[in-house]
Parts: C-alpha cells; structure tokens; sequence
C-alpha cells in the first residue's frame, strides 16, 4: 500500500471512524519535539538514543478504529503499546500528530474539553488496576460518576447495574484488596463501563492474571462486547488474546507499525520475520480461512463437493471436506473463487502438528 | 527525624576493596583505616614539637572582631524595631503568637483576673481530653488521657504541664498550616522542586536544636513567642518532608487511572491522594507533635512557659531531686502523646474499613459528653474542681529520689568513678590534647586530611568550608573541644550500637525485649537525659557526653540491628557451610556487608551526640555550648554567642558531609 493511498483511506473513512489516529509520535527526552521532521527521525530507536538521548516511543503511527469495532495492539515488551494508547487520551503527551475520537480532535482540546471527554466518551481499564485501596468496591465503580458531580445515591444506584453487568454481585461493599485479582479487575472493567463511554481502552488487562482467569476474563469482553457493542482497543502481548479477541490487529515494533490486518492476514501473509515469528506458533487451522489455502479452479475439477464461504476457517471446514469424496468449492458471494482439496486441509493441519511435536 | 529512618539495604560485600574516588585508588594495597592511623601518627608526632602554640584560645570576656560585629548587628536590628519593616513584620508575628498563647493560657491554665483561677479549671480540661481520647483513639486512650492529665494535677505541674501543651500545639497548628501546602509542593512537584526542599529541609535537620533560639529569639522576642517560633522552625520539617514522601509514593497507576476518569487537578489531590496517603501523613504528623515537644522543652531556655522551666531551674542548682518530677511528666505527656497520634490513626484506619460500629459509637460519645459538660460547669463554679489541692507528693518524690541517687552514688561510686576515669584516661584526655592543644593549623590540617581518606575527594569541599568558617568565627579552640566531646561520645554509642544491634538481629529474644523499650527512648525529649546522668555524673563535660551516648544510642543501635539483619541469609549460609565459628560469622560476614547501616548509624550517632554535648553546655559540658547560654543571659555577650551557634552548626554540617561522603563510598543511602 502506497502513504498516498493510505492517506486517502484514512481521510475517506475518519467522518466514519470511532478514533483515528494520523501520523502521531511520542519521543521521549529532551527538546524531543526538535526531533521530528528532521533526519534523525529516521534513525532506527538505538541509533536515536545513541545520537540525542532521546526514546522514540510511538513513530509515525496512523490507523483507524470503526465504530463497535474491536481493534488490537499487540507487540513485544518495550514496543510503545502503552505509550501508544495513553496518547490517545493524552495521559501522555504526543509530541506531534494528531488523534480524533467521535471526530473530536484530542490534541488540540483543551483542558476542560479534555476533561469532558475522558468523563464522557472514553474509559481506560489497566494491567494493575489502580484501584482505590481506601474505597469500597461500589464506590470504586461510582469513581468516574463522582467527579462528574453525580450526587451520591444515584451514582451508586448506576454503579449497583453494572456490579452485575460484570458479575461481582455481593462485593459491592468490600474493599479491593479483599478481593482476589480476576475479581480485582472486573471491578477495574465495570469502572470503565459504569460512565457509558463509547470507546474502552485496554491496556494489558489480563497478564497479570492466571490463565483460567485469563480465559474467564477474555470471555467476560467477547460477551460485553456482544451485548454493549463498544469500540475497543485492546492491548497485548498476547497473539492467541489477540487473535481470539480482535476484529483487527496492529503489530508494533519498537514504536512502528510493522502490519494492520485482521488475524487471518496476519498469520496467512506475514510482511517480515518478525511477524513470522510471532504468529509461527499459533495453530494456522485456527485461524485461517479458506481464502488461504484454495487454488484456482480448473475446468477438470469436480462440481459435486460442499460448497463453502470463503471465509470459513479452516478447522470449521476440514471435517465436511475430508469427509466429502469432493473437492471444496470456495464461494464468495455466489461466484466460485476457488478450490480446496484433502491435500490443502491436511497440508495446514498436518504441518501444524509436525510444528507442535 | 529518627523514627523515620529507612534502613538501607546491605551493601554488598566489599571489605578491603578500596572506594572509587579516594586515596585507595592510587596505592590500592593500602586499606583506608592505614592511611588514617598513618595521618593520626604524623599528627601526634608534630603535635609533641608544637603542642600549646597557636591554639587560637579566647579568654573569658575576649571577643575576636567579628563577634564584636555580630554583637553590633544585634544591637543594630533591636534598634530597628521601631522602622524597619522586617523586624516590624516579625515582632508582630511574635506578638500575636504571644497573645494566642496568652489567651489560651487564661483559659485553660493561669489565673484569669479576675477571676483567681482559669476560665476553665482542672476537672474540666482533663475531662474534654479524656473525651477527646475517647473519640479519636478508642477508650484506652482515653484511660492513658486521664491518667496523665491527672498525674500533671496531683504533682503540682498543672498550670507548667498545660502551658507546654498549649506551646506545643500551638506550634503544632501553625507547622500543618505552613507544612501540608508545602508537603503537597515536593509530593506533586517537579524534581527540581524536591531537590532545593530536600536541601533546605537538610540543613535544618543537621542543626542541633540549640541553634534556632539566638536568632529566632532576636527577630521574634523571648517567652512565648520565641518558644513557639522555635518549636514550629524545628516541628516542621518532619511533616513536610514525610507527608510529601507519602503523597510521591502514592502509586501511579492508580493516579493515571483516576487521571484517565477526567479529575481535576484538585479532585486529584483530595479523593486520591491524600487519602491514599494518609497513614503516611499521620506518621508525619506524629512525628512533627514529638518534635514540636522535644523543642518546646528545650525553649525554656529563652523563657519559653511550660515544663522545661522547672528541669531547667533545678538542672542549674544540680538539683536532681527537683529535676526528676517535672522530667517524668514530660516523659508522661510525649508517652500520652505518641501513643494517642499512633492508636489514632489505627481507630480512624478500622472505622474507616467498617471494623467499628459506627452508631454505637456515636451512642457511647453523646452519652459520654453529658458527664464531660458537667465536669466543665463544676471546674468553672467551685473551687475544688479549678485547682487540684497540692498533696504535697513532689517534695516527697524529690527527697526519694534524691536519697535514692545519694545511695546509688555512694554505693557505686567507686564503678561510676572507674568508668569516668577510664574513658577520661582512654579516649578524652588524648583526643582533648590532641585536638585543643594542637596549633590551629595542624589539627586543621590532619582533619581534612582525615575527611579525605575517609570520605574522599567528595569530602574534601565541605570541610575546607567549615573550617575557615570555624576559624573565621573566631571559636576555634571551643569547637575543638565541643568535637572532641562529639567525637568520644559517638565511639561509644557506636560501641553499644554494635554490640547490642548484633545481639538484636541475631536473636529474636532480645531483639523483642530490646525494641519497644528503644523506641520509647527516642520519643522522650532529649532533655530529660541530661537529669539521671547529672545524678551519677555531677556537672561535667562527661554528663553531656553520657546523656548524649543515651539519647543517640537508640537510633543507632536500631539501625545497626536492621542492617545486619538484612543480610541476606544465603550469604551466612554459604559462610557456615565452609565452617566458620560464630565470631567469624559476625566479624568476617555480617559487620562488613553492614557497613553501610554502620556508617549511617555513626552519622546520626555524630549529630545527636552533638546535639546534647551542646544543650550540656548549662551542666558543665563548657565550649561551645557555654558560650551559647552566656549569649542568652548576657548581652555584652551576645555576639561571642551567636558565633558559637554559628561554629555549631559548622561543626555539624562537617561532620555530617563526611560521614555521607563516607557513606557514599561504602555503598549506603545518605542520612536523613
Ligand atoms: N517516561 C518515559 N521516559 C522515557 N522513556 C520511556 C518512558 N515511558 C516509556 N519509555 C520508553 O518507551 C518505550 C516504549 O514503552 P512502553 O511502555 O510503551 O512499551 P510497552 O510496549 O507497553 O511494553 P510492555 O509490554 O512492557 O508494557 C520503551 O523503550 C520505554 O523504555
Ligand atoms: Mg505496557
């Protein structure tokens, strides 16, 4: 994809977008803001700091968010996901760029604007929960009601549905850190959803937690976000979270963008090694649709096999198709795009178990 | 302040191996301690050529130029009083803490004419306390409350006891105003901000408390208003400085979390961060009341109302048998106070976490109110209940504990004679020789010499400093011997600190036995000390230096034990498997990888040996602290005075750099 027609995308589809972030850096250290536009922006991070003492911790980033949409962030630690998500509600400063959230330009609001946007449209759930040691559970939850000036008895009234929204009926009234830390951070997620915002943040919510609680907890998002449909942006470093999780995925490196795709993509067409690496343990079976390992038809192939979307994935499709004396027809729409035979199935699935030995 | 020292962790071991930027570094086969006995040697030996010459020694009424000067200056700003707008501002401010703490007093403790008595008498003071314990801390408190109220009463300090409170409080109010804005500056300040605190904060601490009167009392007049203003300069760094730890520390993740809810800036502080950082803030609070009394006491010596003037009065005449009542109440008012600010914070902590029924509670105060109501009507109405009849105990307290002492003495004269005599011959009368008797030049010489090998280079400014400036002010000989006093008193605190500090963190026994009673000896003010050794000791520089070993001797041995406790324990391990005896595993082991707590313990041990050898200057400790007193009491004398005040804190600020600087070699956190 060439920037020019990236930016196109991007101009055609942020009247649309829940958040859309253009160009935006977050250099860390002295005079950082002398940095950008000149060629030591370019550097790689080590030669940067070698030269000015300076981090880069977000270069250059640009994506969008649609609406209800759930979007991940993931890369390895040191990567710039937290920085990159505080930017969005300027917990940290960006040095240049820009973000907009409902069309609301963040960078440029001010302090009141700012404020009124964090109380309104955009709440944060954190990897160490940042919890009120001093406060019962509900009034942990009414936090966000509460420096909005809502008067007591209704903001706990609001913080009471969402104690069960989240399932932690019956702690209402006990203190964090008599809670265990799956419970602590469902207290940390009903926080975030008792303001009603539209977008949800997430930044590494769940590697803090063991992994039952972490699967418990990932599905605990699948459901709200089934039934709440809420824009997310959900970091990790975790590509089976990711995969399970995202509509999209963004893989950072060292504060850059290294590919935007959704999870199939990113396993089926890996840009570099480093994607490579990340996604070759994961089951491809799992994740890749049918679109990955058809053919093109030929004028010889039989007619008679199931015929299937082309987005199938392909676990979903490997029984019917192995079971079928026939070759899978790929369809999109009602148009036949391509062919799956035994030997492309068992070629994903085999290969995997080779992997997995 | 002492109980609030963080012990720093074992520095790993590096016995033998030489600092980074000392002498070592050059001749790195030379350990540190040889080059020192290598100065001391070379020093002893010019010392025997040139002893007695150049020693810099002020007669009696002799006064250097600029003393002279600085007894001009005085004079100066009291001719000021009447046009120059500072010492206006400040006579004003001494006035109107003056009549705050008048006022109080005629309400709670003299006579308020014309009436005979206080607005408020006896029954009804001790009864609002006792409830006041009762809601704060919970009813034990409020038993501990009555009883020492009571105590003031039947000993006959009443009016003396309450005026110390009154003084202590007063400053108390004051320091929290000034102090919790500026605690709340370094807790969400940058960190330049923290640093010129840090700094500033620093330089008040490492002032032996003795210092802040001259001045204080020449800007803000003598009694009450002196006494507060002291007692305030001296309550508030420990608030400033913990509660601002404490509002720093608060945990980020939970302030970007709140942050990321859209608070203000102002909702930020006041839902978040100082409740998150509360029993930090008690913690300083508590600290700030325990100074505010330790100095209270000592203001008596500019007139200041309150307990200390009656210890003082009877540690003038060496009158221990009079010293020893008011001195025991003193200690009961800092027990009562401590223990009320600590068990406060608990009841406040479980009546917040919903330990405490809090309509029950409400039920119990509002009945208890209606006996304390009563109690106030009667202490206003009759006689009986404004004063406490004086039973007549104190003199009887006195002449028992006077003969107790006479028999003490007599019977363990011949002990406390050895002892005095020993550490006179070992240790005092060398170094006294040496140090007083030595030209200026020559002792000047070997202690930066000194500073250098054990500080090195980062030693070396400071002291070249405060030696010309001890020079410059004229007092140098009195400095010396001031040192010397300081110097022998700390190797005997380190002496106890090591032995009993070992013995702490190697068993449990003594270390449970040993700890509460330590930490109750740093809660009582410094001055008390100076009454049971003036007893064994009589009016010499040896009761300063005892008086001070004791009040220092807590703090280090504490530290000591913690550090040698945080040894790791697969270090001692892998000493005992290879066989070590036990003497090998304390001196080979533990000591050397504790040498950083030991340093630390070493440069408060310094500071607070200072301290006492200085407030000892009244009871026959002499030098510097003499000169101080003289100040206070003559005028003529003031500028020789304040000269030694200002030697005072030369010498602390000396000692105190090159026990960080040698810290800093062995690996340790700088002292606070
Ligand atoms: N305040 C700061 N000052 C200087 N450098 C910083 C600061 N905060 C972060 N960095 C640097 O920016 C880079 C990105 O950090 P960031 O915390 O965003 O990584 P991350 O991807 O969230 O990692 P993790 O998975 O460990 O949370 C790191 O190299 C970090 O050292
Ligand atoms: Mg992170």
């Amino acid at each position: 994809m060439s920037v020019a027609t990236e930016k196109e995308t991007a101009a055609a589809t942020s009247a649309e977008s829940a958040l859309s972030v253009r160009n935006l850096w977050k250099i860390f250290g002295p005079r950082a803001d002398r940095i950008i536009g000149t060629p030591d922006a370019q550097l790689s991070r080590a030669e940067l700091k070698a030269k000015t003492g300076c981090v880069a911790g977000v270069k250059d980033v640009s994506f969008e968010v649609a609406p209800g949409e759930v979007f991940v962030v993931m890369g390895l630690s040191g990567s710039g996901k937290s920085t990159l998500v505080r930017c969005l509600t300027r917990l940290i400063e960006p040095t240049a760029g820009s973000v907009l959230i409902d069309g609301i330009d963040v960078t440029t609001a001010s302090d009141a604007q700012l404020r009124d946007l964090r109380r309104n449209r955009v709440s944060m759930v954190f990897q160490h929960f940042g919890l009120l040691p001093h406060r019962q559970v509900i009034d942990n939850i009414a936090y966000g009601l509460e420096i909005r000036g809502m008067k007591k008895k209704e903001r706990r009234a609001k913080a009471e549905e969402v104690v069960s929204l989240v399932g932690l009926d019956g702690f209402s009234h006990s203190y964090p850190d008599q809670l265990s830390g799956g419970m602590q951070q469902r207290v940390g997620l009903a926080r975030a959803l008792a303001g009603d915002p539209s977008i949800l943040l997430f930044d590494e919510p769940f590697s803090a937690l063991d992994p039952l609680i972490r699967r418990d907890m990932q599905n605990e998002v699948i459901r709200l976000h089934r039934d709440l449909r809420k824009t997310m942006v959900f970091i990790t470093h975790d590509l089976q979270e990711a995969l399970k999780l995202g509509d999209r995925i963004l893989i950072m490196r060292d504060g850059e963008i290294v590919q935007i795709g959704r999870p199939d993509e990113v396993v089926g067409a890996p840009v570099d090694d480093y994607v490579r690496d990340f996604v070759s343990e994961v089951p491809r079976s799992h994740v890749l649709t049918l679109k990955w390992v058809m053919r093109e038809p030929r004028p010889d192939d039989s007619m008679d096999g199931p015929v299937m979307s082309c987005d199938t994935i392909v676990r979903q499709a490997a029984k019917a198709a192995l079971a079928s004396e026939h070759p899978v027809r790929v369809v999109e729409g009602d148009r036949v795009i391509g062919i799956v035979d035994d030997d492309a199935i068992l070629r994903v699935v085999v290969a995997e178990e080779e992997a997995h030995q | 302040m002492s109980a609030t020292l963080t012990p720093p962790a074992a520095a790993p071991p590096t016995p033998d191996q030489p600092g980074r930027d000392g002498p070592g570094r050059s001749i790195a086969s030379i350990p540190r301690w040889a080059w020192a006995l290598g100065v001391v040697v070379l020093w002893v030996g010019i010392w025997a050529l040139t002893k007695g010459t150049d020693t810099l020694a002020l007669a009696g009424r002799e006064h250097t130029d600029v003393q002279t000067s600085l007894g001009r200056f005085r004079d100066d700003v009291l001719a000021g009083r009447a046009d120059n707008p500072v010492i206006q501002l400040t006579y004003d401010l001494g006035a109107w803490f003056t009549s705050v703490v008048d006022w109080l007093q005629r309400m709670l403790s003299v006579p308020d004419f014309p009436r005979p008595v206080p607005q408020v008498g006896w029954l009804g003071v001790t009864a609002v306390a006792t409830w006041v314990g009762l809601a704060v801390a919970g009813w034990r408190i409020a038993v501990l409350v009555a009883a020492s109220f009571v105590s003031f009463g039947v000993f006959g300090y009443w009016s003396e006891a309450i005026d110390l409170l009154i003084v202590t409080f007063v400053a108390v109010g004051v320091s929290v105003l000034i102090g919790m804005p500026l605690a709340v500056l370094v807790g969400t300040g940058n960190r330049a901000v923290n640093a010129v605190t840090n700094t500033v904060l620093d330089i008040f601490q490492t002032m032996p408390t003795f210092v802040y009167l001259l001045p204080i009392v020449l800007f803000f007049g003598i009694g009450a208003a002196g006494a507060v203003v002291c007692t305030l300069v001296y309550a508030l760094p420990p608030i400033i400085r913990i509660a601002g730890h404490g509002i720093r520390n608060v945990s980020t993740t939970t302030i970007e979390a709140t942050d990321s809810a859209g608070q203000t800036w102002w909702q930020r502080l006041t839902k978040v961060q100082l409740p998150m950082a509360r029993k930090t803030i008690v913690v300083g609070l508590n600290q700030t009341i325990m100074a505010a009394l330790s100095m209270a006491t000592i203001a008596s010596y500019v007139d200041g109302p309150g307990l200390g003037q009656p210890v003082l009065d009877a540690l003038v005449k060496n009158d221990v048998g009079g010293a020893f009542v008011p001195g025991a109440l003193i200690v009961v008012m800092a027990v009562m106070l401590d223990r009320s600010t600590t068990a406060a914070s608990e009841y406040s902590e479980m009546a917040a976490r919903g330990g405490l029924d809090l309509r029950l509670r409400r039920i119990v105060l509002a009945a208890a109110a209606v006996p304390v109501l009563v109690a106030l009507h009667l202490s206003r109405t009759y006689p009986w209940a404004a004063e406490l009849d004086d039973p007549g105990w104190t003199p009887k307290v006195a002449d028992a504990v006077d003969g107790f002492f006479e028999w003490f003495t007599d019977t363990f004269r011949d002990a406390t004679q050895a002892f005095k005599d020993l550490v006179s011959a070992v240790l005092l009368n060398p170094l006294q020789s040496l140090l007083s008797e030595s030209p200026w030049w020559l002792a000047g010489g070997a202690i930066l010499a000194l500073a250098f090998v054990v500080g090195g280079l980062r030693a070396v400014a400071p002291t070249v400093v405060c030696l010309g400036g001890l020079l410059y002010f004229g007092l140098w000989h009195d400095a010396m011997v001031t040192l010397n006093m300081t110097l022998v008193g700390t190797v005997l605190v380190m002496l106890l600190a090591v032995v009993l500090g070992v013995a702490m963190a190697r068993s449990r026994a003594v270390d449970v036995v040993l700890r509460p009673t330590l930490d109750a000896g740093q809660t009582i003010p410094p001055f008390v000390y100076l009454i049971p050794v003036l007893a064994l000791f009589g009016p010499t520089r040896f009761t300063a230096i005892v008086a001070g070993v004791v009040y220092a001797a807590p703090v280090a041995i504490k530290l000591v034990a913690d550090g040698v406790r945080a040894v790791s324990p697969s270090t001692i391990e892998a000493g005992r498997s290879t066989g070590s005896t036990r003497w090998q595993e304390i001196v080979k082991v533990q000591l050397p990888m504790a040498r950083a707590s030991l340093v630390l313990a070493a440069n408060q041990g310094l500071l607070y040996v200072l301290a006492m050898a200085v407030i000892g200057g009244l009871v026959g400790a002499g030098a510097l602290g003499y000169d101080v007193v003289l100040g206070f009491a003559r005028s003529e004398e003031w500028g020789k005075g304040a000269a030694a005040g200002i030697s005072i804190v030369l010498l602390g600020i000396m000692v105190d750099r090159i026990a960080r600087a040698a810290a800093h070699r062995s690996g340790a956190p700088a002292a606070r």
